[in-house]
């Protein structure tokens, strides 16, 4: 193939990523969005493929890479979608590494000069060090988000001055590869190795309940290590496809920043959030609340006009999605109006509870987002809050309060909340929820699942 | 007049001009489909399969061919593992469209 046609092969796989993305604008039109992706993919593979001369090597390794990961995407559970992600990321920061690598040894064969001019060695300087830090900020990720490694904050005093002169001292790295004038493979080596190690460091210190930010942060840096290699090869596809997808990583994290009404800076610089759930000092009074039965709560609940149900993590810890499908089927049938209702950052990854809801078969129209929905507590009989806190802590409306701001899901207004936790234990930020001590709130302890089924078998 | 331009100039227009239509596609992306979003473009920045197979590519075998191979297996997992478990996360949505409606 002539170089013109694989250039236009690869503008047209460039738009159907494009078209991808769209389709993701409702679901009706997002599995033809995804197929569009699937279609692109194939071009641009196909058309690579008259560019090499291993083929069956390449053939080979991909049928490989293919079935491994056809199993995983088979296999996986929907409540282990962040791990997933997070691990796949890591694996785009590798490849970009050794491509790096790879073009630094051989780049006549990725029709680059044999001599590196000063821009190629900057670009692959800059998707090397992306592509490092990719890999090994989501290998942190994955163990934090599959339970392999503790949530809690990793902090020690001069963090931040260590990361700096880490990365100092990397740039020192990379201007001595780019300023020799033959392959100096000592500066890169050093300066990759600075990039994984940094890449660690950045990730350890943030805690449990960022992970939604820390994830879709990766999936940005994913996404600007193929633009990155997009650059050192020259290829305008990669560029392209590299951009969608860091721009659309960019989006998510201040999407959940916001969400969570935390500066960027400030939850990546870390420290916030511990999985344990610090005890933070109260004003010492002991306040009481009401605790009820499953019994009593689907009493009320059969008996209401409308019911909102408020899922948390603690809901997919529970796996209690199919449980809580029943629940709103049967409150459907006794004429009850059941919705849902989703905070951006309900779950550990955006968009997280609407999956595990979809996978219970809950119809996506009685799922709502937080600006839907909030105007409506007010004329709700009972909310239902399964594994959610700091969501629903109206904490947030009082100036001074460490989550001042949050938006919130207003269960307080509602006129009968009932919550079901495992303990009086506080959130993610460590806070004690006036929600649960008020007049209207009944507690409810006990495994989320267990609580539904019984509720189940009372109605 | 543009092959005066320096190839970096003109990659560095294509980065800004999709940086800027990544920016509005993903805005018009309802939340509840960030989760597949994430999957997507997931798989989408495994695109990256393109310069390892490129790696991979020349007849005579050096240690670099190899890395480019390892790099050819490690993103096509995420090819398949991306674009499959998208597709099963929609199909989710599908299935309760259909029962939404009747």
């Amino acid at each position: 193939m002539s170089a013109n046609m694989v250039a236009l092969a690869y503008l047209v796989a460039s738009v159907f990523f494009i078209l991808a993305l769209k389709g993701l604008s409702s679901p009706e039109s997002a599995r033809r969005g995804n197929m569009f992706g699937i279609v692109g993919m194939i071009i641009a593979v196909a058309t690579t493929m008259t560019l090499t001369e291993n083929w069956m090597l390449i053939i080979g390794c991909i049928a490989i890479g293919g079935v491994i990961g056809t199993l995983i995407a088979k296999r996986v559970q929907m409540t282990a979608m962040p791990e997933l992600v997070a691990f796949m990321h890591s694996l785009v920061g590798l490849a970009a590494v050794f491509i790096a690598i790879a073009a630094i040894n051989n780049p006549v064969s990725f029709g680059l000069p044999a001599v590196l001019p000063a821009g190629s060695k900057l670009e692959l300087f800059l998707g090397t060090f992306i592509g490092a830090m990719t890999w090994s900020g989501s290998v942190i990720a994955f163990l934090k988000l599959s339970g392999r490694m503790s949530g809690t904050p990793i902090v020690f005093s001069g963090q931040h001055m260590l990361n700096l002169l880490l990365a100092i001292v990397m740039i020192g790295f990379g201007l001595w590869f780019f300023f020799s004038e033959t392959t100096n493979w000592t500066a890169f080596i050093a300066m990759t190795a600075i990039a994984f190690l940094l890449g660690f460091l950045i990730i350890i210190p943030i805690g449990g309940a960022d992970m939604p930010v820390v994830i879709s942060m990766l999936n940005s840096y994913s996404g600007w290590a193929a633009a990155g290699i997009g650059f050192s090869l020259g290829n305008p596809m990669l560029i392209i496809a590299g951009s969608l997808v860091g721009s659309s990583g960019a989006i998510l994290s201040y999407i959940m920043c916001k969400a969570m009404n935390r500066p960027f800076l400030s939850v990546i610089l870390g420290g916030f959030g511990s999985d344990g759930g610090a005890v933070v000092a109260d004003d010492g009074a002991q306040k009481t609340y009401r605790s009820g039965s499953a019994d009593d709560a689907a009493f009320l609940m059969g008996n209401a006009d409308s019911v909102i149900i408020i899922p948390g993590y603690g809901l997919a810890v529970a796996r209690a999605q199919h449980a809580v499908k029943e629940l709103a089927e049967m409150l459907h049938e006794k004429g009850v109006n059941v919705r849902f209702a989703i905070h951006p950052v309900a779950g550990r990854m955006p968009g997280h509870m609407n999956v595990l809801l979809a996978e219970a078969e809950i119809p996506y129209e009685q799922v709502l987002e937080m600006d839907e929905i909030n105007s409506d507590f007010s004329n709700t009989d009972v909310v239902l809050v399964l594994g959610a806190n700091d969501v629903v802590n109206p904490a947030a409306n009082v100036q001074g309060s460490p989550i001042y701001g949050m938006p919130i899901l207003e269960a307080h207004k509602a006129r009968t909340v009932m919550v079901v936790k495992r303990s009086m234990g506080v959130g993610y930020a460590g806070l004690d929820n006036d929600l649960f001590y008020m007049d209207k709130t009944m507690m409810i302890f006990g495994d989320a699942k267990k609580v539904v089924e019984s509720m189940v078998k009372a109605l | 007049m543009i092959g005066d331009i320096d190839p970096l100039i003109i990659n560095l227009t294509i980065f800004v001009l999709a940086i800027f239509v990544g920016y509005h596609v993903v805005w018009n992306v309802t939340p509840a489909l960030h989760t597949p979003l994430m999957s997507v473009t997931n798989a989408i920045s495994s695109i990256i399969i393109v310069g390892a197979m490129l790696a991979a590519g020349p007849s005579d075998m050096d240690w670099g061919v190899w890395l480019g191979a390892v790099a050819v297996t490690l993103a096509a997992v995420n090819v398949f593992g991306g674009f499959l478990v998208s597709q099963r996360m929609l199909e989710m949505f599908k299935k309760k469209d259909k029962k939404g409606s009747t």
